[in-house]
């Protein structure tokens, strides 16, 4: 019974995306179009750095490298599975979905397979020690990519066609995947694997003599992560004509940072918000150009110094609001 | 042969700039337990101050002959004058507040500082490279087929002599013995009388006036400076700290010179293009074989 059910729900929402998506093509400009999309992977971005950074306390600033594996990785096998998809199932939405889906799992393996390689040895590091290493990853990454020719180098990959990446990105899979990833990590989160992620977050020393496996548990996280920043970096590719390793630099990491720290470490839902809110002020203050990415950093230290635990502090946006609106929770039960 | 001289030659003075780097990266850590993400951008500033010293002394006039002795070294006492208060300001408004907040919350607050500096710096001096000044008068000459300039050999020297200097004052005076002390045990330090605020304060200071120094030294050797030049540069230099041993002073200089060489030599012997790659490589190895460095010490970890 409880199959069927989540069988509907699942498929009422995928009617709801769809029809929107519908509408969105019709109707709504361009530029509004890019800006929902850009919210979506962000989304999917925040929600996967925050299961390593917020809820297992493992500080990442190299998630762009993962998304750069990520994007070239669904770039390259999407070009290369579209035009046997289409000969065999001829041109069409099937044929494109497929390929995206394809793609987007391919990119997001070997994402993981990327996370899981750099986590391994490295998550034996602590804190910032930790970051810097990721960094460091992050920067490597980028560098092999701006050397890989069979990717086109500094140039950018635009597959083998002269109109560049096939537009395959649609407002019904970015948001399809923003849910599953969703609801994914936030299931992962409340269950005992997810406990024992936060107690290595409050004492790993402590948590390893309650015979927390610490080191799997992180790699675990951390593979996870990266894979879901290599679905963000996939979703990105097919959304513009090339992408280059200058679009996965330093900067694109700390854009991630500022996502989960303004929702609030910790929090899912803050990086939720955290996430739609960096990709709608990016663009709402795109008029002041050259100013935009001062007034950023000076946001950045203000929230630091005036509420380092963001919005929402490590609470979810259903505890605040029930705390704020409705009844506390220990009355109700009487 | 030569080219190995040549490459040693070139890899030692750049090295030479990181370790001037990394010794402020080194001392902050080793006082605050912060990985002070701006300093590579105090070191941009030091390098811009630098510019606009030498042109406000009207080094046009001196074309190519480059400043006399007196002003090339007024120069660079300005630019680390300027960083020094610089890195103060940055101490007080960004860092002293959140000091006793958790790990993570200074770490990005550095992180946000070095983001505004470099975006305040493109909007204030433009984003295009300038090209550098010739404060010095550039001589070069053949010794055994490797070929020496004066400004590949000033670097070296000045930046050996304000590490002696640096030695001397950590060693020698009062401050520098408190800073031994503040950075052994901050708590301890205080309850003997040592005013915390004061030293964490000069180590600011200290150390942003090393990275200015360090600008000025990389605007001579590379020609153009640019206001994003302090962050693969500044990344380059706490690799150095973190390779000698983070918190220590030797460690640093050490660190940076190994980083120097490793990355001249992979750009002559390799490729030029993996000579940034190299640095990373060489920080990710040396945090999994000996995470505490050339010549850390390692501390047990207690809950």
């Amino acid at each position: 019974m409880q199959l069927v059910r989540r069988l509907a729900v699942a498929s009422a929402i995928g009617l709801v995306l769809y029809g929107i998506g519908l509408w969105l093509q019709g109707g709504v400009i361009e530029y509004v179009q890019r800006i929902v999309f850009l919210a979506g992977i962000n989304v999917i971005l925040a929600v996967g750095l925050n299961l390593i950074n917020g809820t297992t306390g493992q500080f990442s600033i190299g998630h762009a490298g993962f998304m750069a594996v990520g994007a070239y990785g669904a770039a390259f096998s999407g070009v290369k599975l579209q035009p046997v998809l289409q000969n065999w199932i001829g041109a069409g939405a099937v044929a494109d979905g497929l390929t995206l889906n394809v793609g987007l799992l391919v990119g997001a393996l070997l994402a993981g397979l990327t996370g899981l390689l750099v986590g391994a040895p490295s998550l034996r590091l602590r804190g910032d020690y930790l970051a810097v290493v990721t960094l460091g990853f992050g920067e490597v990454i980028r560098i092999s990519f701006n050397n890989a020719k069979f990717l086109g180098a500094a140039t950018g990959f635009s597959g083998d066609s002269p109109s560049g990446l096939p537009a395959l990105t649609t407002f019904f899979w970015v948001y399809a995947w923003a849910i599953a990833i969703l609801i994914l990590i936030r299931n992962l989160t409340f269950s005992q694997t997810g406990r024992s992620l936060a107690a290595i977050r409050e004492d790993e020393i402590a948590a390893e003599a309650m015979a927390t496996p610490t080191t799997r548990l992180k790699v675990l996280a951390f593979s996870l992560s990266a894979a879901s920043a290599g679905i963000a970096g996939g979703l990105f590719a097919f959304m513009q004509p090339s992408i280059r390793p200058e679009d996965f630099r330093f900067d694109k990491s700390i854009d991630m940072i500022v996502m989960i720290i303004i929702g609030g470490l910790g929090s899912i839902s803050g990086a939720v918000v955290g996430g739609i809110f960096v990709a709608v002020t990016l663009e709402l203050m795109r008029d002041l150009q050259q100013y935009r990415l001062v007034l950023y950093a000076l946001l950045l230290i203000v929230i630091m110094l005036v509420r380092p635990q963001g919005l929402l502090g490590s609470r979810e946006l259903s505890e605040v609001l029930r705390s704020r609106f409705g009844r506390p929770k220990a009355q109700a039960a009487k | 042969m030569s080219t190995l001289l040549q490459q040693l030659l070139n890899g030692l003075s750049l090295g030479s700039i990181y370790a001037l780097i990394a010794l402020g990266y080194t001392m902050v850590y080793g006082i605050l337990k912060l990985i002070n993400f701006a300093h590579g951008e105090v070191f941009m500033i030091g390098a811009y101050a630098g510019y606009f010293g030498a042109s406000a002394l009207g080094i046009e006039r001196y074309g190519a002959a480059g400043l006399p002795l007196y002003l090339a070294v007024l120069v660079l006492l300005f630019a680390m004058a300027v960083a020094a208060l610089l890195g103060v300001s940055i101490e007080l408004l960004a860092y002293r507040p959140v000091r006793s907040a958790p790990r993570l919350t200074p770490l990005i607050t550095a992180i946000g500082v070095s983001l505004f500096l470099q975006n305040a710096a493109m909007l204030l001096f433009s984003p295009n490279p300038r090209p550098y000044p010739p404060i010095l008068r550039e001589v070069r000459f053949e010794l055994g087929g490797v070929i020496v300039t004066n400004v590949k050999l000033t670097i070296f020297v000045v930046a050996i002599a304000l590490m002696l200097g640096l030695n001397w004052f950590i060693q020698r005076t009062w401050t520098g013995k408190a800073m031994r002390a503040v950075s052994t045990n901050i708590d301890a330090a205080r309850l003997m009388g040592v005013d915390t605020d004061r030293i964490i304060r000069a180590t600011f200071a200290v150390g942003s006036a090393l990275a200015a120094a360090g600008g000025i030294l990389f605007g001579l050797d590379q020609i153009i400076i640019n206001p994003l030049m302090g962050v693969l540069t500044g990344l380059k230099a706490f690799v150095a700290a973190v390779l000698g041993g983070i918190g220590n002073i030797r460690g640093a200089v050490l660190g940076g010179l190994l980083i120097g060489l490793a990355e001249q030599l992979t750009a002559g012997y390799l490729s030029p293009d993996y000579r940034d790659a190299v640095t990373f490589v060489i920080l990710i190895f040396i945090l999994i074989l000996r995470p505490e460095g050339l010549l850390g010490v390692v501390r047990p970890e207690k809950v």
